[in-house]
C-alpha cells in the first residue's frame, strides 16, 4: 500500500484526539468533564454541535453514567468514545470492569494525573495503572503524534473479531494533553478504510439475549478464561495493528515494546508514557560518554508484553525501571511487573519513583540516578524526592 | 405466561406477572435493562432466559445511564417503533441510581423507566432504603423505621419530563394502560409500581394482589398520572378523593407482619401521612 500523506497540523494533545475520534467516526459519545481532559471534550462537543461529526453525544450527570451509557450503545451496535482522567476514572471504575468483564468494544482516552488526596491536578499515572486488572487492553502514548495515531489504531484492535475488548489509550495530563506539537495526520477516506463501520450488535429482537446475567462458578471462570485468550490474542492483532498502520502513515513505531539502543547496551533503563522522550534524550547523552546504556519503552501495559520484556532482559548487567505510580507496601508498579517477568534471569532490577503528582524530572537526573547503577551504587528502590 | 417462562421469582411475587403485563403491551421490540435487584435473579443464569425480549443486566447504580446509550444507539442506526425499558428496583431507583435516574430525566432520555416498588433492598435480605414506609421493619430497621418514604414519582414530575404514573399490579388494566400511553410518548417516562413482597412485608404469598389492592382503597398508594404537568387520577383513586371512602390504613397494614409492632401512635402517624398526601393531591387536581 502507498503511504498517503495527511494534512500536518499544530495540535495540543487533547485536539489531537479529538481530532482522531472525530475520523474514526463513532456513533455515541460521553465526556463529563475533568482537568486536563476537559478541553478534548469541549472540541467533541464543538465537532458535534458543528455537524462536522455526526454523532449522539450524551450530556451525561458523572463519569459512572459516561461509562455506562456508551457500554449501553456498545452492546447495541455503535461505535463509542469517551475520556477521562484521575478522579473520573475512579468514579467510572465500578463500570470499567463491568465493560471489560462483558468485553464490549469500547475505546476510552485517559489523560493520567495524580489522585487525591491531597488534591493534584498534575501529571502521573497512579490513575492508569489502577486499572491493570480490569480487562482492558491499555496503552501510553509518548508524545502527540503517538495520541493520535494510537486512538485510531485503539478502534481497530478494540473491534477485531479475535480481540473484542476495550482499550484505554493513555497520555500524560498537561505534558502531552496541553502541548502542541506537528502531528501529521492521515487523510479521511485512508482513515475510512482502516477502520470500516462496526458490525457487532448483542441486541437483536429476532434473536433476544440476555447480556451480563449471573454466571455460576463454572461458567464465571470460563467466562474469564475466556477474556484471558482474548488478551493473549491480542498481541498479535496489536503488531498486526501497528504494521498495517506503517504501511498507510509511513510511521514505524508501534508494537508492544520499542526498544532503542538496545543492541549493545549493557544497562537498560525501562519506561512508559511522555517522561520515555526524557530518558531518550539522557540515553544520547551518555552514549556520547561511552556508557553502553539502552532504553525499552513499553507502548502497551496490558497484556503486558512479558515475552518481549524478558528476551530484552536476558544477559544485560542491569536494568533501571521508572515509575510514575506506586503499589503501597510493595512496589513500584512497572518496577514490580518487569521484576516478575525477570524470574530466573541473573539481571539486576533497580526500581525508582518519581515524577508523581507532577514533579518535574529532568534528564541530568536520569542520567545521575543511570550512573549510579552503572557504578553498583544503586539501591533496589529509590524515590526522587 | 407468555414472556417469561419459567423464572426463579418467590412464591406470590408480583413481578413476573408485572414483566409481563408490560412486554404484552411494549412487545417484541423492547430492550429490557435490569440492575442488580430481585429480577436479576428472576431472569436466571447464563445457561438460560426466562424473557423473549433481549435484556441488559446493569451493575446496580448504572441502568437509566445504560439506557440512555442503547436508545442513542438504536436512533442513530434509524430503528423504529422500539422501547428502552428500565426495570429497576426501589433501591436501584431511589437510592444508589438517584443520580443517574436524575441525569436521564433531566436530559429527557427517550427512555421507559419502571420502579417496582417493594420498599426494601429484597435481593439482599429486606434492608431498609429510602422508599421504605414509616414504622416498617427491615433487617437494618429492627424496630421499625422512623423516616417517611422518598417521595419518588413526584421528584421525578418535577423534572418536568412528559410523562409520570403510579400503578399496582392489582389494578392490572390500569397499569397496562399507563404503559400504553408510556410508549406512545416520546421523550422520559416514569411508571412506579408498588410491588408487594411476601418474604419481606412478612404475609401469606396467597395474599399479594388482595395487599396492592388494599394499598390503593386505603389511599397510602394512589393512581395518578402526571402527563405534560397535568395531574389526573385513575381508576378507583378518583373516588378516594372523598376521604370517608378510604379505608382506614390499619386494614393495610393488619396483614402484614412488618408493621406487627406499631403502636397506636405510629398508625396514626401513618393515617395522618395518607390524609396530608390526599391534601396535597386536591392542590395538584385544582391546578
Ligand atoms: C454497588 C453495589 N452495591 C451493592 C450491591 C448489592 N445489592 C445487590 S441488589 C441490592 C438490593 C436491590 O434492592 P432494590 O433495588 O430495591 O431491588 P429488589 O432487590 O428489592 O428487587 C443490593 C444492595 C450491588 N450489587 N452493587
Ligand atoms: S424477595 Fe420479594 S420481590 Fe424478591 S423475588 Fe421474592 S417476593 Fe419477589
Amino acid at each position: 500500500m502507498q503511504v498517503v500523506r495527511g494534512k500536518v497540523l499544530a495540535l495540543v494533545g487533547n485536539h489531537a484526539v479529538a481530532y482522531a475520534v472525530k475520523q474514526a467516526k463513532p456513533q455515541v459519545l460521553a465526556v463529563y468533564p475533568i482537568t486536563p481532559q476537559t478541553t478534548m471534550l469541549e472540541k467533541l462537543s464543538e465537532y458535534v454541535d458543528k455537524g462536522e461529526l455526526k454523532a449522539e453525544m450524551i450530556k451525561v450527570e458523572s463519569e459512572h453514567s459516561a461509562m455506562a451509557s456508551i457500554y449501553g450503545a456498545a452492546v447495541s451496535g455503535s461505535r463509542v468514545f469517551t475520556a477521562t482522567s484521575s478522579q473520573g476514572l475512579l468514579y467510572m471504575t465500578e463500570m470499567i470492569y463491568w465493560v471489560g468483564g462483558q468485553r464490549a468494544p469500547i475505546v476510552a482516552a485517559i489523560a493520567t494525573r495524580a489522585i487525591a488526596s491531597p488534591w493534584s491536578i498534575w501529571d502521573d499515572h497512579q490513575d492508569f495503572v489502577s486499572k491493570r486488572d480490569a480487562i482492558w487492553i491499555q496503552m501510553m502514548a509518548e508524545n502527540v503524534q503517538d495520541a493520535y495515531d494510537m486512538t485510531l489504531q485503539a478502534f481497530k484492535i478494540s473491534e477485531d473479531k479475535r480481540v473484542v475488548l476495550p482499550v484505554m489509550m493513555g497520555f500524560d495530563g498537561f505534558i502531552l494533553t496541553h502541548t502542541m506539537e506537528r502531528v501529521e495526520t492521515l487523510p479521511d477516506n485512508v482513515v475510512d478504510s482502516f477502520i470500516p463501520p462496526r458490525q457487532f450488535n448483542l441486541i437483536d429482537f429476532d434473536n433476544p439475549l440476555g447480556v451480563g446475567p449471573i454466571a455460576t462458578p463454572d461458567k464465571y471462570i470460563e467466562f474469564r478464561y475466556k477474556a484471558m485468550q482474548a488478551m493473549e490474542r491480542s498481541k498479535n492483532v496489536i503488531k498486526e495493528v501497528a504494521k498495517e498502520y506503517e504501511d498507510i502513515s509511513g510511521r514505524n513505531q508501534y508494537g508492544l515494546t520499542e526498544c532503542y539502543m538496545c543492541d549493545d547496551a549493557e544497562f537498560l533503563l525501562i519506561a512508559m508514557g511522555a517522561w520515555v522522550g526524557d530518558i531518550r534524550v539522557a540515553v544520547n547523552r551518555m552514549r556520547n560518554e561511552g556508557k553502553k546504556v539502552g532504553l525499552l519503552k513499553i507502548r502497551v501495559f496490558r497484556p503486558f508484553p512479558k515475552e518481549e520484556v524478558n528476551d530484552i532482559l536476558k544477559g544485560r548487567k542491569g536494568a533501571l525501571v521508572f515509575d510514575r505510580a506506586y503499589s503501597f507496601g510493595s512496589g513500584g508498579v512497572l518496577g514490580i511487573e518487569t521484576r516478575a517477568n525477570a524470574y530466573g534471569l541473573d539481571t539486576p532490577i533497580y526500581n525508582v519513583i518519581a515524577g508523581l503528582g507532577g514533579k518535574d524530572v529532568r534528564p541530568m537526573e536520569i542520567q545521575k540516578i543511570t550512573e549510579d547503577m552503572i557504578e553498583g551504587k544503586l539501591e533496589n528502590e529509590r524515590w526522587l524526592l | 405466561m407468555k414472556f417469561l417462562r419459567g423464572n426463579a421469582a418467590c412464591p406470590g411475587c408480583p413481578i413476573p406477572k408485572e414483566l409481563d403485563a408490560l412486554l404484552e403491551v411494549t412487545g417484541k421490540k423492547t430492550v429490557l435493562v435490569v440492575p442488580a435487584s430481585c429480577t436479576t435473579v428472576i431472569m436466571g443464569d447464563t445457561t438460560g432466559m426466562p424473557s423473549t425480549v433481549p435484556v441488559v443486566h446493569s451493575a446496580f447504580a448504572a441502568s437509566p445511564a445504560i439506557a440512555s446509550g442503547i436508545s442513542a444507539s438504536l436512533r442513530s442506526k434509524g430503528e423504529k417503533d422500539y422501547s428502552v425499558v428500565v426495570w429497576a428496583g426501589d433501591g436501584g431507583t431511589g437510592d444508589i441510581g438517584f443520580a443517574s435516574l436524575s441525569g436521564a430525566a433531566e436530559r429527557n432520555e427517550d427512555i421507559i423507566y419502571v420502579c417496582y416498588d417493594n420498599e426494601a433492598y429484597m435481593n439482599t435480605g429486606i434492608q431498609r432504603s429510602g422508599l421504605t414506609p414509616y414504622g416498617a421493619w427491615t433487617t437494618t430497621t429492627p424496630s421499625g423505621k422512623r423516616e417517611f418514604k422518598k417521595p419518588l414519582p413526584m421528584i421525578v414530575a418535577e423534572h418536568n419530563v412528559p410523562y409520570v404514573a403510579t400503578a399496582s399490579v392489582a389494578y392490572i388494566f390500569d397499569y397496562q394502560n399507563k404503559v400504553k400511553k408510556a410508549k406512545e410518548i416520546k421523550g422520559f417516562r416514569y411508571i412506579h409500581l408498588l410491588s408487594p413482597c411476601p418474604p419481606g412485608w412478612r404475609y401469606d404469598s396467597s395474599l399479594t394482589i388482595e395487599i396492592a389492592k388494599l394499598a390503593v382503597e386505603t389511599g397510602i398508594w394512589p393512581l395518578y398520572e402526571i402527563e405534560n404537568g397535568e395531574f389526573r387520577l385513575t381508576s378507583i383513586s378518583k373516588v378516594l378523593i372523598d376521604k370517608d371512602k378510604r379505608k382506614p390504613v390499619e386494614s393495610y397494614i393488619k396483614y402484614q407482619g412488618r408493621f406487627a409492632k406499631l403502636s397506636a401512635e405510629d398508625i396514626k402517624k401513618l393515617q395522618d401521612y395518607v390524609d396530608e398526601m390526599w391534601e396535597q393531591i386536591k392542590g395538584l387536581i385544582k391546578k
